[in-house]
């Protein structure tokens, strides 16, 4: 089964520090351990969510300003 | 005044929402109630007429899409929309669009808004209308030697401000004359590569100061104020604790400064709701205008607990053309209220946010808890985490911390990390109880009292 990162918190996920910049992490991409994948904002503030585990090929299912509960899958690698 | 057949449309959420909606049924009106797709559940959603949907959950695709909020309300049939604060209350193009759609705007002039909402202007107009602003150059300076003129005048520490900068950005702290002829050129070359101006001006920086802000009701050519309120228990810059009237002030000091408020709303044409914020300086016993907001405030029901007055209703009212009710001499006020803000924040844990689901809750026998919770709510936690403000009312400012610290002791709200152990902390505190507190009171005690989760 491919590994998951989840989200921590109910909030809204962002891939991105700023709208302007170009994402924590790309599709494809590898992820180590410590990795800041994304942001998620709860209720006005933002809480980066770090790469417990590594993986490589990176498949997000939590698209850029996506609303997320706790637990939902933001991202899946090998 | 009958408004029974007319209708409202509340563009906002939460606790407000649910203020308004209570304001608008006391008057007779209809409540049309905006919500996103994340707050089909919520309170106001319950108790209004008619609710319409406006959107995703995030506030840039629902709360404050100007098209979006003006579509729906005039779709709905509204005859006014109210914006409650925050959200699109003080976005002056919006104010246009309501009333270009043929709607009433509950609150000022497009044009009041944003001549408010440029700081630099609403203090031109506090000057013109001899309010106290904070003194300083007239102006902008030319350099070194008119700096050195101006610090003669108005006396260290002072702060050297960008005249092209804002919200907190190149601000310099000078103590005395050295740091003044080596901190103006920096300044002014870093202000001119920051913000393509190096224009500076100087303004005296005040220190251990109150927040002290006057509430006023103006219609439009007549404006009265309802007193002053006390907010100087901040939390990164937000309030927490609110009270009316200003303990502090002597009856001297509290005429002038609500004078000066009502001399500032009546030369700008003030209509509905507003308030004036000042600095206010004990040493000195001098007030400076900081801003005004052209809104309803989170904290207007302290107003309402020492007036008796129905602030909401009353800017419906006015919104809907009726003339200001209320004659200076009609507006009295009887002992001293509290209010502090109960946040879905955890206080033993850096108030980290905790949206969740309601559990059970009892509510204190005596006092006012305004608030967008019931039991078995899933609080969404795309917006901000104020939960409901709990209002108190005593006899006088001892009486009224009493009220405040059993009111505290008798709410219960489970299921949820929330503010009020720090509440229960900051009642029982020596400085609060001896009402010593300035700005800089709740950070500088926060880093040195934890609190116990409860």
């Amino acid at each position: 089964m491919a590994k998951q990162i989840q989200s921590p918190l109910p909030g809204t996920f962002y891939r991105k520090p700023a709208p302007e910049e170009p994402n924590f992490i790309e599709d494809g991409a590898s992820i180590a351990v410590g990795d800041t994948i994304g942001l998620v904002e709860v209720m006005k503030t933002f809480h980066e969510v770090k790469a417990e585990t590594a993986g490589d090929n990176a498949r997000f299912q939590a698209e850029n300003e996506a609303p997320v509960m706790a637990g939902a899958v933001l991202v899946e690698m090998d | 005044m009958d408004l029974t057949g007319k209708s409202l449309f509340i563009a906002n959420r939460g606790e407000i929402a649910v203020r308004i909606n209570r304001a608008a049924k006391a008057l007779g009106l209809s409540v049309i109630q905006g919500h996103s797709e994340a707050d089909a559940d919520m309170l106001a959603v319950r108790m209004a007429d008619r609710a319409v949907e406006l959107g995703p959950p995030a506030a840039n695709k629902s709360y404050l899409d100007v098209a979006r909020v003006v579509a729906a309300a005039k779709e709905a049939g509204a005859d006014a929309v109210h914006p409650g604060y925050g959200f699109l209350a003080e976005n002056a193009s919006f104010a246009a669009a309501v009333e270009a759609a043929g709607m009433i705007f509950v609150g000022p002039t497009a044009d009041t808004i944003s001549r408010m909402g440029d700081k630099v202007a609403a203090r031109e107009a506090a000057i013109a209308a001899e309010v106290p602003t904070s003194p300083g150059s007239d102006g902008r300076i030319e350099g070194v030697d008119e700096g050195l003129k101006v610090a003669a005048a108005i006396g260290y520490p002072l702060m050297i401000k960008a005249a092209a900068g804002g919200g907190g950005r190149g601000i310099r702290v000078a103590e005395n004359d050295d740091d003044l002829r080596r901190l103006i050129p920096q300044a002014q070359s870093e202000a001119a590569a920051a913000f393509g101006d190096g224009g500076l001006y100087i303004e005296r920086m005040v220190r251990d100061a109150r927040h002290i802000e006057v509430q006023v009701l103006g219609d439009g050519s007549r404006a009265v104020h309802l007193f002053e309120r006390e907010c100087s228990l901040q939390r990164r810059r937000q309030k927490v604790w609110e009270e009316a009237p200003a303990a502090c002030l002597s009856d001297a000091a509290r005429t002038r400064v609500c004078d000066a408020s009502v001399r500032m709303a009546e030369a700008v044409n003030y209509r509905g709701a507003g308030t004036l914020e000042f600095l206010y300086e004990p040493e000195r016993d001098e007030f400076y205008f900081m801003e005004m907001n052209t809104r309803i405030q989170v904290e207007h029901p302290v107003t309402e607990m020492i007036t008796g007055i129905d602030l909401v209703q009353e800017m419906i009212r006015i919104a809907f053309g009726e003339p200001l009710r209320l004659a200076q001499d009609d507006v009295s006020m009887s002992g001293h209220s509290i209010e502090v803000r109960v946040n879905a924040e955890d206080p033993s844990n850096n108030f980290m946010p905790f949206p969740g689901l309601v559990g059970a809750m009892a509510m204190p026998a005596n006092a006012r808890f305004d608030t967008m919770l019931y039991e078995g709510y899933a609080i969404p936690p795309f917006y901000d985490s104020l939960l409901g403000k709990l209002i108190v009312h005593g006899a006088n400012r001892e009486a009224a911390m009493n009220a405040l610290a059993t009111a505290l002791d008798e709410i219960r709200i489970e299921g949820l990390k929330t503010t009020l152990p720090l509440f229960r902390a900051l009642v029982r505190d020596a400085d609060i109880r001896a009402d010593k507190a300035t700005t800089s009171y709740l950070e500088t005690w926060l880093e040195s009292h934890a609190i116990d989760a409860a």
